[in-house]
């Protein structure tokens, strides 16, 4: 186990050695997200009674921080070793798949949770949504970020070069979050896109974890946590396989 | 004795390329021990797989009694690696790696160690220097320690002195030989075979993946030949009886391996037939360069 403690503390020890970039960047752009959308939306838009606009923008933001950075620290730390050619330090010792996997997945989380609180403690000058249901809202923020540092790790095994993981970070990460509910509720939309984002694993994310803040959502946050611990399963699993094969990593 | 490193039978395929077509190896603990071959022989192909970074075809490898696929944990603990490619965490500091390989292997407080590693290799002054400031011949010497860093009784270093000065060369060497010394199993693979003569108990040469020689390092330069006669010719045109001997030419310039002094009368009487005058001419022992070009010629 001491192996499986020392990666996850490299992992981990690796992204605040450059928390400028890793911590404080992602923090500052949801502030600028909250101050841009608030001041231009607050007046018009009450998406559930009695919650504010603003109040409503924070749980989506902070949970799109955590999601977006869970899938950056383990993905861009996979294909920098894979490129640097360091990847062997971690290869070359005892270190089962599993304890590999779980080591990213769980620096991902820890990332993932950092930025999370960073930017929910710089959206309290805004103001402080609410908190009803602390268990579901800790539930969801550990489960989404373990999914994207799962991803994470998919991705940073199957990307060759930066421009590939630039691709699935621009055209898979980037919609699926920013189509998610964020910044507004699915049930806005005409339903052709109601029912499309349904099928946008990350709404669930979204939905279950707003619903941690204000008791109410857009779906019922069991369905919810169920959707996000299915694709938790279901990309380990697909994850395991591909590192016990070897994929990309042992020839 | 359990054997060091027992690889039997090893094949690798990288698509229609047969990189290794059924190595078998057996090598004792305590020796010192060079795998040599030209480029493409799949040397770095076998020690990948002895490491756990590749994964053969079939046949079987065993590090100390370990196989390195049903007994992987064991069989990495055993093995130190310095591999050929000058990788680097650019994250950390020189201690920092060191402290972080060790904790990989499972072991704690490990500090004593990595002061004396680092003192031996001369990396003292630069434990707490950022890996992205060192120069290429320190992250050499880095790459070294991090081999050493949970004591491995096997250890493999594939090129460790390519691209590296000469002061380097010789205390990484004096460092290697010690180790060696205290009992440590070492396997060398190296371009400059004037290393692997001098500090080589036995070699084995590979050759497009399979084992062309095995032997002693003595014995392989007995069994190329006796003396090898060097000359220079004029005109620069090689009668083509003689073209058996040759085992180097540049410009004019030609190595011929003989077995006996008899023999340098009738390479003389052939080129005063020939009409050629001998500009230059020099009598010495072979060396594991003449080996090797003997055993991996396509001819």
């Amino acid at each position: 186990m001491m192996g499986f403690y020392t990666l996850l503390y490299k992992e981990l020890l690796r992204f605040w050695k450059v928390s400028f970039q890793t911590v404080l960047a992602p923090v500052i752009t949801a502030l600028l997200y909250l101050m841009i959308f608030s001041h231009v939306l607050a007046e018009h838009v009450q998406v559930y009674p009695g919650v504010g606009y603003t109040a409503f923008l924070i749980p989506g933001l902070v949970m799109m921080s955590m999601l977006q950075n869970a899938f950056a620290n383990s993905s861009s730390s996979l294909i920098q070793s894979k490129i640097t050619g360091n990847i062997v330090f971690v290869l070359l010792p005892p270190i089962s798949y599993v304890e590999f996997f779980t080591a990213y997945v769980l620096a991902a989380v820890a990332r993932g949770l950092v930025v999370g609180l960073g930017v929910f403690v710089v959206t309290m000058a805004f103001t402080v949504p609410p908190i009803a249901h602390l268990f579901w809202l800790v539930a969801f923020a550990i489960l989404g970020s373990a999914v994207m540092g799962a991803l994470g790790v998919l991705a940073g095994i199957w990307a060759d070069k930066f421009d590939q993981l630039a691709a699935f970070q621009n055209f898979l990460i980037m919609p699926l979050t920013f189509l998610s509910g964020v910044f507004y509720s699915i049930h806005s939309l005409p339903p052709f896109w109601l029912a499309l984002s349904k099928f946008n694993p990350v709404f669930y994310m979204i939905d279950g974890f707003r619903f941690g803040f204000f008791g109410v959502s857009d779906v019922s946050p069991s369905l919810s946590m169920l959707v996000v611990l299915g694709c938790f399963v279901a990309l380990s699993a697909f994850c395991l396989i591909l590192l016990h094969r070897g994929y990309k990593l042992r020839h | 004795m359990t054997s060091a490193i027992k690889i039997e039978q090893l094949h690798k395929h990288f698509g229609s390329l047969h990189a290794l077509k059924g190595v078998s190896l057996d090598i004792a603990q305590g020796e010192f021990f060079a795998l040599l071959g030209p480029n493409g022989a799949g040397k770095t192909t076998l020690i990948s797989i002895l490491a756990g970074l590749a994964r053969a075809d079939s046949g079987t490898v065993e590090v100390m009694g370990h196989n390195v696929v049903t007994d992987y944990r064991a069989a990495r603990r055993l093995l130190g690696v310095v591999p050929q490619e000058l990788a680097y965490d650019p994250f950390f500091t020189v201690r920092e790696n060191l402290q972080i390989q060790s904790g990989y292997f499972g072991m704690r407080h490990n500090n004593d160690w990595i002061d004396e590693i680092m003192t031996n290799l001369g990396l003292m002054d630069k434990a707490n220097t950022n890996m992205r400031a060192l120069s290429g011949g320190m992250k050499r010497r880095v790459l070294v320690a991090q081999a050493l860093v949970h004591r491995p009784p096997v250890i493999v270093l594939d090129e460790p002195t390519a691209g590296v000065d000469v002061s380097l060369r010789t205390s990484l060497w004096a460092f290697v030989r010690g180790l060696n010394q205290s009992g440590h199993t070492i396997i060398l693979t190296t371009h400059y075979l004037e290393e692997a003569e001098a500090l080589c108990n036995r070699v084995a040469i590979l050759n497009q993946g399979e084992i062309v020689a095995l032997d002693t390092t003595a014995e392989l330069l007995k069994s190329s030949g006796e003396l090898k006669l060097k000359i220079q010719i004029k005109p620069n045109q090689l009668p083509l009886g003689l073209s058996s001997y040759v085992v180097k030419q540049s410009d004019n310039d030609y190595s011929l391996l003989i077995h006996k002094p008899a023999e340098i009368e009738h390479i003389l009487a052939q080129l005063r037939m020939a009409g050629i005058t001998i500009v230059d001419m020099a009598l010495t022992k072979p060396d594991l360069e003449d080996v090797f070009l003997q055993m991996t010629s396509p001819l």
